[in-house]
């Protein structure tokens, strides 16, 4: 099946300037592959590198070697970003705008015309319930709409590919599970989603494949159902078996 | 060129969205105005003086509105985390460069307009003459001015860090600029070597904003227009100060690294 993400021996070492002498190694000679039409869990505990990963194969940050693909273009290349949706963890978006107006700013730089914009927009507020506040500026929005219009920016070129850094972070459970419904819909449209979370459970639902990555290393890739198989667990417990967690019981 | 100007789009939105155009306007006009109705001794070079300080004022506001509107739009797209999503998009840091040069130069220009047909307004009603190819003159040149400040002012905000550290730096250097720069070959002249010779280079490699300022053009109606050419020539000098400036932006922001976490 054709590789959708790719990434070879990718290295990310940060300047450590504030953190005494050296640098810091931020992605260890990780090799990840994500295939047409899964959706793919990226989990690790916080500062393991998963959001560094996604940073390199987002273009923010540059890796110090190794190389990133998104469709078989290495990531350097803007045009390797023309087929991907990307939802941040916390809403960055102009505050000033109208959801509406934000929408059409994203449709043109994608270069979708004006009519097909339109219809796009149309559907995509519907999807996300903010019809209703179409023309209000975003500012007003609750923290919940906010997460919605950054659903619905990341939707508006019909990605075949999602980055969703923790969708699901800070919502509360009506907002989770309209999330989950969403990202099921879209598996089900044959799109590829590869996502990062710390909520297990949800992670166990809705994955096909999963990597787990502690202190930039990767520590295991496969298969949900066959990773619990092997383990006789549940995926929290080889999480916590693979980040090498000691329950703490007092004496 | 569709990235570009939807970019521009968002930072003309932008502009006329916040009060700090509308505060500066309303007290040129205040001002302008209070000092119009008064007649010191029935002095006929009032009109002048009222001209005068009118336009003294529109260069300031330009000014300002350029520096604070350049300076905040890089970092502000950083400190607000903007430029992840906008970034995520197949958008180059050269087209964010660009688009934020042409969206700030746009909305200057809007803001210039407004301030002349106000300035053209008054002046006219007092003097009862219309110097229209004047006042376009002059407009055009502070335009092509301010698109070298804005310029500059966007390199500024991909090496500095803050916008407020940005808009002191570079307010300082545009009044140096603008008060300094003429004298500077004169002062070269009566320095020993080297000095001279590193006062007469630096007097060449910095941009006279001073040569696009022809307010007297405006205020003295005995004055002619500036030959067409020279204003082609003085719109060619800036344009290569514009292209210097935003290309060293794009080279430092090019290699920037940017976290989202």
């Amino acid at each position: 099946m054709e590789a959708i993400v790719e990434v070879k021996n990718l290295r990310v070492e940060y300047g450590a300037r504030n953190s005494g002498p050296g640098k810091k190694l931020a992605v260890k000679d990780l090799n990840l592959g994500v295939r047409a039409g899964e959706v793919f869990g990226f989990l690790g505990p916080n500062g393991a590198g998963k959001t560094t990963t996604m940073n390199v194969l987002l273009g923010f940050v540059n890796a110090t070697s190794g190389d990133a693909f998104l469709f078989g273009v290495n990531v350097r290349e803007p045009i390797a970003r023309q087929r991907i949706g990307y939802l941040p963890e916390l809403t960055y978006y102009y505050k000033f705008l109208t959801v509406e107006e934000l929408l059409r700013f994203y449709a043109r730089v994608f270069g979708i015309p004006r009519r097909e914009a339109d219809r796009r927009i149309d559907a995509l507020l519907k999807l996300v319930e903010l019809e209703h506040a179409r023309r209000r500026p975003i500012k007003t929005y609750s923290k919940g709409m906010q997460q919605r219009v950054g659903l619905a920016q990341a939707l508006i070129n019909n990605p075949e590919l999602l980055i969703l850094d923790e969708p699901t972070s800070g919502l509360d459970p009506i907002g989770r599970m309209k999330v989950r419904e969403i990202i099921q819909r879209l598996k089900s449209e044959g799109k590829t989603v590869f996502f990062s979370s710390h909520e297990l459970g949800e992670v166990e639902t809705i994955c096909d494949r999963i990597a787990i990555i502690n202190e930039g290393e990767l520590k295991v890739e496969g298969r949900v159902d066959e990773l619990v198989q092997k383990h006789h667990t549940d995926l929290e417990k080889i999480f916590l078996n693979i980040v090498g967690y000691q329950p703490q019981l007092p004496s | 060129m569709n990235t570009v100007s939807a970019l521009a789009g968002v930072v003309i939105k932008e502009l006329y969205r916040r009060k700090d155009f509308y505060v500066l306007f309303v007290l040129t006009a205040v001002l302008t105005l209070s000092m119009g109705m008064i007649n010191f001794f029935n002095d006929p070079k009032i009109v002048e003086d009222l001209k005068e300080i009118c336009l003294l004022l529109i260069w300031i506001s330009a000014l300002v509105i350029a520096l604070t509107t350049a300076a905040r739009q890089i970092p502000a797209e950083r400190e607000n985390r903007t430029v992840f999503p906008l970034l995520a998009k197949p958008v180059t840091r050269g087209q964010v460069i660009l688009g934020k040069f042409l969206g700030c130069w746009l909305a200057v220009g809007v803001a210039l307009v407004v301030f002349y047909v106000f300035f053209g307004v008054l002046s006219g009603s007092r003097e009862h003459a219309w110097p229209v190819l004047k006042y376009v003159q002059a407009f055009w040149l502070q335009w092509v001015m301010l698109a070298v400040v804005i310029a500059l002012v966007l390199f500024g905000s991909v090496v500095f860090t803050s916008a407020a550290e940005n808009v002191t730096i570079c307010f300082f250097v545009v009044l140096g600029i603008l008060l300094l720069a003429g004298h500077l070959n004169t002062v070269a002249l009566q320095q020993p070597e080297p000095a001279r010779t590193l006062l007469y280079s630096f007097y060449f490699v910095i941009p006279h904003l001073e040569w696009f300022d022809v307010r007297d053009l405006v205020i003295y109606n005995t004055w002619a227009p500036v030959p067409w050419v020279d204003c082609l020539l003085a719109t060619l000098y800036a344009a290569v100060y514009v292209t210097l400036f935003l290309f060293a932006g794009w080279l430092v922001f090019r290699r920037k690294s940017l976290t989202a976490s």
